[in-house]
């Protein structure tokens, strides 16, 4: 087996998107909002597209605000629509999330002469490609390490969603488990919902423009899903939700190089085979899970 | 061009919906020779845009129908989970096509490996939400991703695959809204078919599982499997309506016409006739619309078509939009308001007789006794005696004292003996303690029906006014 550094940055990015995916997840999936992850990343398109026609490039730091703000008008007007309009969540979600990418899509369509912009790669991503954009580089004991812009985007919103965590961790849980609780004891519940939703929102826009938004889906839900079928306490479910995602990064790479020459094809799309291998987890833990409950 | 009274209308409310839409596109073309080709194309005289406007239309109405019975059940992102789980049939039929010798393209090979797949993510999702602690929505999440990861590994390696050009098998995916062909149309003629014959035969059906699936199951309906005939049928309408319009575009079609439909309706019949009729203007006018001008992707417009309707639903929808609840709840609170001012003068009449050990008469009585009988500030006051006096409850207000007039004395002492009677009620009935039940009273007396009132004096015995249980507020 021949491995390069290619290989190991390609894993670490898809580590840490699944570290920085798997804590904001756990608390999404608690409160019955698993889809919030995939309807925030359709409905930044226009977001993408209004801030690339407004600044003229493809600047990450642009796409990234434009991304973030419209992430965020996602779960404002979801929430706007399911307490005014009394709409049942999961529907004013999906109301709200194709709206925003049809308003996208026109915006692409019609400004095609100035936006470079494929709706398809800001959907899957291209994880392999990743190790070529590179922001740093130093020599460490006469090894040539090149720092990849995704791993050190994703290292600083992992660190930022486990530093949130950390200190909200208290407020965070009785927020989820007991909204009026946490009202009663004194700070207040939307507070964190808001907090929630825009550790989310940057989470989703950070991971999904460095490896594409199917992997981002599947990071945020299935590691915290199978977590929560093997511990009940929270502090074990976050642990082994960013470990499983991790895991899953490794065996998703592993299985994206030596599956598909066993069937005769070249290659794969090591993002989908990282969905993959997070929903081979879920299985082996629902299959513990159906045996000895 | 002569403009026909029938046709006003339409143009008007559609030229202001696309003037909305279309800014760019309005201010080139004159105002006429635009009005002339919106025409043409709404009534569909052009002859190559016919076959999309009237698939969307099918589609709309279909998917309204079927999206009505998701929503009430509570489940509208599955129509998402399940245009995601179709990828991997998809990539696995072309593959098999391959193998035996086709071009791997054929639709009903595509559309099979599609529902199977589909299928399959839809019982997945009951099975892990049945054998599991884990919620709808997680479950949905679940399979949507691994499914959507699953085929994009198996499109990865197909594209690859020499000999066989898997290109084009993405806008599966993404439809191909403005070049559907005669096959497209057929489909989507069966499917409408389809699916009004099943939300026709099955309302009742349908409805129970909706509503209340425990009792549908204790009197023997067979829920289980009326569960995975209302699934094949969105599965049926996802499938179909993904090859021809994308996966966005049914996903929202499936959601956005069922919710917009909810604000008009409290009545399913009509929530479906609604949701379907909605579904089929959004498809008409947001094809019609797209094929008026270059650059306008018809999915994208139709989506767009549907949320304005939504909006509009959401705040004028006559049972549950935003505006008619609002301007209930202002009234009845205006309504409590104006009882609770007649309740607190006829006591402080009452109080005024006890005290004098005369007859209850329509006595003239202070403002300020009024303040002080309920705690209101003398603006609140002022604000309410100013209603009353403008449907003639009230008379001879001088600044200082006031006095109820012959109707407001009669309206007085009915509202009056309502309280009373419920509260009597609550302490006779209810076992409530004298002096929490005026609060509890509170909430309830500006709601009770006549028949309510008749059905209190029968079990109180009583017709007259009764005294109150407790003291009636400050001593003068």
């Amino acid at each position: 087996m021949e491995w390069y550094a290619l290989d190991s940055w390609i894993v670490l990015t898809g580590a840490l998107c699944a570290i920085a995916c798997a804590l904001p997840g756990t608390f999404l999936v608690l409160r019955n909002m698993s889809m919030m992850g995939d309807a925030i990343s359709h409905a930044v398109l226009p977001g993408l597209a209004i801030a690339f026609l407004l600044s003229g490039s493809r600047s990450s730091i642009w796409m990234f605000v434009g991304a973030a703000v419209v992430g965020l008008i996602t779960a404002l007007a979801t929430q706007w629509i399911s307490h005014w309009g009394k709409v049942d969540r999961n529907a004013s979600m999906g109301i709200v999330f194709t709206t925003l990418f049809a308003l996208g899509l026109l915006i692409i369509v019609q400004a095609a002469d100035h936006v470079d912009l494929d709706p398809n790669c800001v959907l899957y991503g291209a994880l392999e490609l990743t190790p070529l954009d590179v922001v740093a580089e130093w020599t460490w004991f006469g090894l040539l390490i090149e720092l990849p812009r995704a791993a050190l985007v994703l290292a600083v919103v992992a660190s930022i969603n486990l530093l949130i965590i950390c200190v909200f961790y208290k407020e965070m849980k009785v927020a989820a488990f007991d909204p009026d609780l946490s009202e009663a004891q004194g700070f207040r519940a939307g507070w964190m919902h808001y907090l929630l939703m825009a550790q989310v929102a940057v989470t989703t826009v950070a991971a999904f423009e460095a490896v594409g938004s199917i992997i981002v889906v599947a990071m945020l839900i299935v590691p915290p899903a199978t977590a929560l079928l093997l511990s009940k306490r929270l502090g074990m479910v976050l642990f082994l939700s960013a470990t499983l995602g991790a895991a899953a990064a490794l065996m998703g790479h592993l299985a994206a190089i030596h599956f598909p020459p066993l069937l005769g094809f070249n290659g794969t799309s090591t993002a989908g085979m990282m969905a993959l291998a997070t929903g081979f987890l879920f299985v082996l833990a629902w299959l513990k899970h159906l045996m000895f409950n | 061009m002569s403009v026909r009274p029938h046709r006003i209308l339409p143009v008007i409310s559609l030229s202001l919906l696309a003037l909305v839409l279309l800014p760019v596109e309005v201010a080139a073309a004159t105002a006429a020779t635009w009005i002339d080709s919106l025409w043409r194309v709404l009534s569909l005289q052009d002859y190559n845009t016919r076959l999309v406007v009237f698939s969307t239309t099918l589609l709309g109405m279909a998917s309204g129908w079927v999206g009505t019975f998701l929503l009430l059940r509570k489940r509208a992102l599955m129509g998402d989970a399940l245009s995601h789980a179709c990828l991997p049939g998809i990539g696995i039929a072309f593959l098999i096509m391959v193998a035996l010798g086709g071009s791997g393209k054929a639709l009903a090979g595509l559309l099979t490996g599609a529902s199977i797949s589909g299928l399959l993510g839809v019982a997945a999702i009951l099975i892990i939400r049945r054998t599991t602690t884990i919620k709808d929505d997680a479950a949905m999440g679940i399979i949507l991703s691994v499914f959507f990861g699953l085929g994009i590994v198996i499109l990865g390696m197909v594209q690859e695959l020499p000999g066989a050009s898997a290109a084009g098998l993405e806008s599966f995916i993404y439809g191909k809204t403005a070049s559907m062909v005669q096959q497209d149309f057929n489909l989507l003629v069966a499917l409408s078919v389809l699916s009004g014959i099943a939300c026709l035969l099955l309302t009742k059906e349908f409805t129970l599982l909706c509503f209340d699936e425990a009792y549908g199951r204790s009197m023997g309906w067979p829920i289980g499997k009326l569960d995975m005939l209302m699934l094949a049928l969105v599965a049926a309408v996802t499938v179909v309506g993904l090859q021809a319009v994308g996966l966005i575009l049914i996903i929202a079609f499936l959601i956005i016409p069922a919710a917009a439909a909810r604000f008009w309706t409290e009545n399913l019949v009509r929530m479906l006739l609604l949701a379907g009729g909605i579904g089929a203007i959004s498809g008409w006018l947001g094809s019609s619309i797209s094929a008026l001008a270059p650059r306008l992707p018809a999915g994208a417009i139709i989506v767009l078509v549907t949320a304005f309707i939504f909006i509009l639903s959401m705040l004028f929808g006559i049972r549950r939009g935003v505006l008619p609840r609002t301007v209930a709840a202002l009234r009845l609170k205006r309504k409590i308001g104006r009882q609770h001012l007649l309740r607190a003068i006829y006591e402080l009449q009452e109080c005024t007789s006890v005290a004098d050990g005369s007859a209850k008469f329509n006595s003239r009585i202070t403002f300020a006794s009024l303040c002080k009988h309920r705690h209101w500030t003398p603006k609140a006051v002022h604000r309410l005696i100013r209603k009353a006096k403008k449907e003639d409850h009230i008379e001879n207000f001088d600044g200082i004292h006031l006095q109820l007039s012959e109707a407001g004395y009669g309206e007085a002492s009915r509202i009056t003996r309502n309280h009373r009677l419920w509260e009597r009620f609550l302490i006779e009935h209810a076992d409530i303690a004298a002096n929490h039940v005026d609060r509890d009273a509170d909430s309830v007396e500006h709601i009770l029906s006549p028949d309510m009132v008749r059905e209190l004096e029968q079990q109180l015995k009583s017709s007259a006014t009764p005294s109150s249980p407790h003291p009636t507020g400050g001593k003068h």
